[in-house]
């Protein structure tokens, strides 16, 4: 049984242990939600390059979600969430609490003490973590100077500055709203013990030496097992999608009744081009590349986000010592998991697995037994 | 539609409707009932219910019944039962004909069954399960076939065969036998090899009510088809597997915990109800009266049912707690919680 464990769950490098020979370095996604802006844009990105039919449309109410989740035919969410500043008070203190313990079953990073800045900026740690140089970007929307602002900047003070200066201004005058946005952009987390990999019955689903989860849609057999077993809701078998009316549309679409998924555009890896969703997004809010490097990323710029006070950011994923040996898409988030759909403490079902069957042998010994001495125990 | 802009003390922000919220504010004044408070993400489920509709717990039932009915029939064959042995042998040809068919109606294509047979997977239930499902499908393919042969070949064909019809019942009654017990027990392990939470929790009970539900059925299934002179096994089988059924299921709820609600709302409760009705007096009316063919029968009818409605309630159940996003997060969350809790511990 000790070989099972090792390969179900646990860190490990899962392009070897698929067999393939000098696999290069796993890729994955850094998705940094503190710079996302809700464009969507990696979301059509997705649907153009991959092809994927339209799914539903119609309006949710849901703020400016429309897309609602993953599925079938959606490989790139952006979740919506509107907050006020008692949210984001309890989130501060969450996302404390965590920088101080550390994750629950992993190694504490011990807490963070403020530092002295260095350049001064509204996204601390842009400069070191994005590919952009954001100090020569052109000022925001947000007012400067004139009416209504008391803002006096200086000759050195940068626009980033500035607009900080004014946001806390305003949050001083009360002509700021007590609210925030959330907003992330979801995808396929690639898990290191893939529960949807570990059931398909077929062989549908692999890895591919990019230590990626690709279906097969000419292997899929539309049995639906991948469905339940992952523990995101991520994949999905894709259906006959409906109209605005919600009647089935006549014709029939592309890889129907089979199950389908991000593939991190594996197609585009093989050339060594990027995925479609990294390469569209205006603010590098999708990052791209060595998942050692993703997640060292993402590390930082928790770190960079605390020392600023904005203690509600947390790494979101990543961690071999998760329930899942740590996902392939890390994430930067800035409230607890369960709100953006996420599920708090993920573990892979097949981690279980050794001790299911056991359980059911227990249960198929027993019917034997019973049904001996029902044999033996019957007069006629 | 956009939001318009109001200071913040005539219009708070905007609160959309969430699970989370709605049951901090019926759960406040009862200050001494911890409860977990979360925000979800406008009350969507998180993990995704399976795709399968009737097909799926129709196909426990019938796996079931096929899995019972071979081992009475193996059995038979064993003890010089030839009646129990013939007519367990057709049931469970006709279970396994049905299981199958549904099978591949959930599928879409027969051809796409096929696909499962590229590969034998340790990690997939369903592939495990597939060779299961194939290797009883051939050895109670193989009883069957000695049983009608046995029925409607003249006399003198009969005669021609001998030197095989012998061999042949012996080794798929063994055969049949060895597989049986596996096809009854592995459906428990497909559904608790998913993230659907009540089904993957139950997983230490679920094999037990299975198999408990699978004799149930096929001892019933004997006691309709055979003379009650050849149905003390079956009897036995009967009242023995809802027992089994009955037990697992009620230490299966209390490990539950919040877990065991969707078993008893709704739909799922309906099925769950009516199985345990079923099953009590199906099991008390083959006590009392087994041994009257017209009450083996109703008693009969009613623990085949009772274990159908098990099948249905325990799917419909982790349908239902796929869907609802609490059963999803709460648990986790405690489990964060009691790590975070040890965690403290061994630090001071
Ligand atoms: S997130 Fe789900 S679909 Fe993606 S690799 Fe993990 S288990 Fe599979
Ligand atoms: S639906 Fe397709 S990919 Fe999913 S488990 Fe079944 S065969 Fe595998």
């Amino acid at each position: 049984m000790s070989l099972w464990r090792n390969q179900l769950h646990g860190p490990t490098d899962p392009a070897k242990d698929a067999g393939w020979e000098d696999p290069p370095p796993r890729k994955g996604f850094f998705t940094d939600t503190s710079i996302c802006i809700g464009c969507k844009a990696c979301e059509v990105a997705c649907k153009e390059w991959n092809q994927l039919p339209m799914d539903h449309l119609g309006m949710t109410g849901d703020s400016y979600d429309n897309t609602s989740a993953l599925g079938a035919s959606t490989w790139r969410h952006v979740a919506f969430v509107e907050q006020d500043a008692e949210r984001v008070e309890q989130a501060r203190e969450s996302g404390r609490l965590l920088a101080e313990e550390g994750p629950a079953g992993g190694p504490a990073t011990g807490p963070r003490t403020p530092v002295a800045l260095g350049l001064p900026s509204l996204r601390p740690g842009l400069h070191r973590i994005t590919e952009q140089d954001v100090s020569r970007a052109p000022a925001t929307g947000l007012p400067l100077t004139g009416p209504g602002t008391h803002v006096d900047i200086g000759p050195e003070a940068t626009d980033l500055e500035a607009a900080e200066m004014a946001a806390r201004q305003a949050a001083v005058d009360g002509t700021l709203p007590d609210f925030r946005w959330l907003i992330a952009s979801d995808v396929c987390k690639h898990c290191t013990h893939a529960g949807c990999l570990d059931v398909c019955p077929t062989g549908a689903l692999f890895r591919t030496e990019f230590g990626t989860v690709v279906v097969q849609a000419d292997v899929c057999n539309g049995c639906g097992y991948c469905v339940p077993a992952c523990p995101f809701g991520v994949i999905e078998r894709r259906d006959r999608p409906t109209d605005a009316n919600g009647e089935r549309l006549k014709t029939a679409v592309k890889n129907e009744g089979v199950a389908q998924k991000c593939t991190l555009c594996y197609d585009r890896l093989e050339i060594g081009a990027k995925p479609a969703c990294a390469q569209a997004c205006p603010t590098t809010s999708i990052q791209f590349g060595d998942l050692s490097e993703m997640r060292q990323r993402a590390e930082e710029r928790v770190e960079a986000l605390h020392t600023k006070g904005f203690t509600e950011a947390r790494v979101y994923g990543g961690d071999e010592l998760d329930g899942v040996g740590g996902t392939g898409s890390v994430f930067l988030l800035l409230d607890e998991p369960e709100v953006y759909g996420l599920p708090p403490d993920p573990r892979v079902t097949t981690a279980d697995l050794p001790d299911i069957f056991r359980k059911a042998g227990f249960a198929a010994g027993s019917m034997l037994v019973g049904a001996a001495i029902a044999f033996l125990g019957a007069r006629s | 539609m956009t939001v318009p802009y109001e200071p913040p003390a005539t219009e708070p922000a905007p609160t959309p409707r969430r699970e989370g919220r709605r049951k901090r504010r019926r759960q406040r004044d009862d200050v001494m009932v911890p409860t977990m408070e979360f925000e979800s993400y406008y009350g969507r489920n998180i993990v995704k219910p399976a795709p399968w509709k009737a097909e799926i717990p129709a196909y426990l039932f019938l796996g079931g019944l096929a899995a019972g009915t071979g081992l009475l029939a193996s059995g038979g064959e064993m003890t010089g039962r030839a009646e129990l042995q013939r007519n367990a042998r057709l049931v469970s040809l006709a279970a396994l004909s049905g299981s199958t068919a549904v099978l591949v109606k959930d599928l879409g294509k027969p051809s796409r069954f096929l696909n499962m047979m590229r590969t034998v997977k340790l990690t997939s239930p369903m592939s495990i399960g597939t060779w299961i499902l194939t290797g009883f499908g051939g050895f109670t393919g193989i009883a069957a076939a000695t049983e009608v042969a046995k029925m409607v070949l003249p006399r003198p064909a009969k005669a021609e065969l001998a030197f095989i019809l012998p061999a042949a019942t012996r080794v798929s009654s063994w055969g049949a036998g060895a597989f049986a017990a596996p096809l009854a027990a592995y459906t428990a392990v497909l559904l608790s090899d998913t993230a659907t939470p009540t089904w993957h929790e139950a997983y230490r009970q679920l094999p037990f009510v299975f198999v408990g539900s699978a004799l149930a059925a096929s001892g019933g299934a004997a006691m309709i088809t055979t003379s009650v002179d050849e149905c003390g096994p079956a009897r036995n089988v009967a009242v023995g597997g809802a027992v089994v059924d009955l037990v697992a299921d009620a230490i299966m709820e209390r490990h539950l915990g919040m877990l065991a609600e969707p078993m008893h709302e709704g739909r799922a409760g309906a099925y769950l109800r009516a199985a345990k009705v079923l099953t009590v007096a199906g099991a008390a009316l083959t006590l009392i009266g087994g041994r009257r063919r017209p009450v083996a029968a109703l008693a009969g009818a009613a623990l085949l049912a009772g274990s159908a409605c098990t099948r249905f309630g325990i799917f419909e159940a982790g349908i239902a707690s796929a869907k609802d996003p609490r059963y999803t997060v709460e648990p986790q969350k405690a489990r964060l919680a009691a790590r975070r809790e040890q965690q403290r511990q061994e630090a001071s």
